[in-house]
């Protein structure tokens, strides 16, 4: 048996392949290219503070949110597979705020200790 | 007293068994649960930097004056603010929204190749396997840049008390600011290049594997989706890190 008559790896598409739906992905793409630049345009154009903070991670979560909800389809799962993987995420967002007034609170301490 | 009994009726709820209550397979599940695991750490990371962020001292003046010390956290812009060619020049933040756009573009592609796998279309597949490896590999390469010209540091560096100069950032000093900064960017980007470098193995495997047909001939192309799971956390990683790193 010659060598290139193993033909197991060539394949014949059986029937029409649909055509692709892409016009959500493409819309969920420009949605993230304008927060990202609606990012850029605070970071130029306001001083730093905490109300510039506040808008960055807002726009942060909206990022985040069409990443997960459209790219990685967990709008579409079980509601349940939802839940498992939003609440332990709350969690993790609610120690990332007690150890950052925990570090303000440590400054204050260091700083003002001697006064 | 009678002494009969009734069979029970069979349990049929979601969770009785003999369904999949998640209407996820196994093994998206799993992908599921690392991931959630994974953002635990990377959340970890990123609570070390707000923490040792807000225990040093905030540069206060103003913005035009900054100057690189010790004694204050750094400002970002004034950081990063070079581009390849350009040396010299004050573009601040312009390297890092290349990035973004290229992470951004390759989490497309890769959704697409997702997309190409859910309809058998194995060309399809291919050619959008193909761009995310490139786009993820550009982004690498960006990357070791950004890193080559954080450890070597600018032509001014930072002048000490002692009227030496510091350039560019090791594990102990660094000319931007506090030791930690320097030690924070090396962790979190660094574990985050860490990831995409796995990633983008994994990208080429499954490349070979869609060449040689193996997922066409398994009748599904679940592997790609597993791999695209993993490969849009590490973008939506970036966009954390991008957030908390570069512009707060």
């Amino acid at each position: 048996m010659a060598a290139h008559s193993d033909h197991s790896n060539d394949f014949h598409q059986t029937g029409e392949i649909p055509k692709a739906q892409t016009k959500v992905i493409w819309k969920t793409f420009f949605i993230l290219v304008a927060l990202t630049a609606v990012e850029f345009l605070f970071a130029f154009t306001m001083d730093a503070g905490t109300l510039r903070n506040a808008i960055f991670i807002v726009l942060t979560i909206f990022k985040a949110f069409y990443i997960v909800a459209e790219f990685m389809h967990l709008k579409h799962e079980t509601k349940a597979l939802i839940w498992s993987i939003i609440i332990p995420l709350a969690l993790i967002m609610w120690l990332m705020v007690a150890l950052i007034s925990e570090g303000s609170y440590y400054f204050d301490s260091i700083t003002n200790y001697f006064n | 007293m009678s002494t009969s009994t009734t069979l029970e009726e069979p349990k049929t709820g979601t969770w009785d068994g003999g369904n999949e209550p998640l209407k996820a397979s196994y093994g998206k599940l799993m992908m599921w649960f690392f991931l959630l695991s994974d953002a635990f750490t990377f959340g970890a990371f990123l609570i070390v930097y707000g923490l040792s962020r807000h225990s040093h001292l905030p540069y206060t003046g103003r913005p035009e004056d900054f100057q690189f010390s010790t004694e204050w956290w750094p400002i970002p812009e004034k950081v990063f603010n070079a581009f390849p060619g350009f040396h010299g020049v004050d573009l601040p933040l312009a390297f890092v929204a290349l990035m973004t756009m290229i992470l951004i573009l390759s989490s497309v592609t890769m959704v697409l190749a997702v997309e190409a796998g859910h309809r058998m279309d194995k060309n399809d597949v291919q050619k959008w396997l193909l761009w995310t490896i490139l786009f993820g590999g550009t982004f690498l390469g960006c990357q070791a840049w950004e890193w080559t010209h954080f450890i070597t540091g600018t032509d001014e560096g930072m002048l000490l008390a002692d009227g030496t100069r510091v350039f560019g950032a090791n594990m102990t000093m660094n000319q931007y600011g506090p030791p930690l900064f320097a030690n924070l960017f090396f962790f979190i980007t660094g574990f985050h290049g860490f990831h995409v470098t796995i990633g983008w193995v994994l990208l080429v495997i499954a490349f070979i594997s869609t060449v040689n047909g193996v997922y066409h001939k398994r009748g599904h192309y679940e592997m790609v989706e597993k791999i695209g799971l993993y490969w849009h956390f590490v973008d939506l990683v970036w966009v954390f890190v991008f957030t908390f790193f570069y512009l707060i």
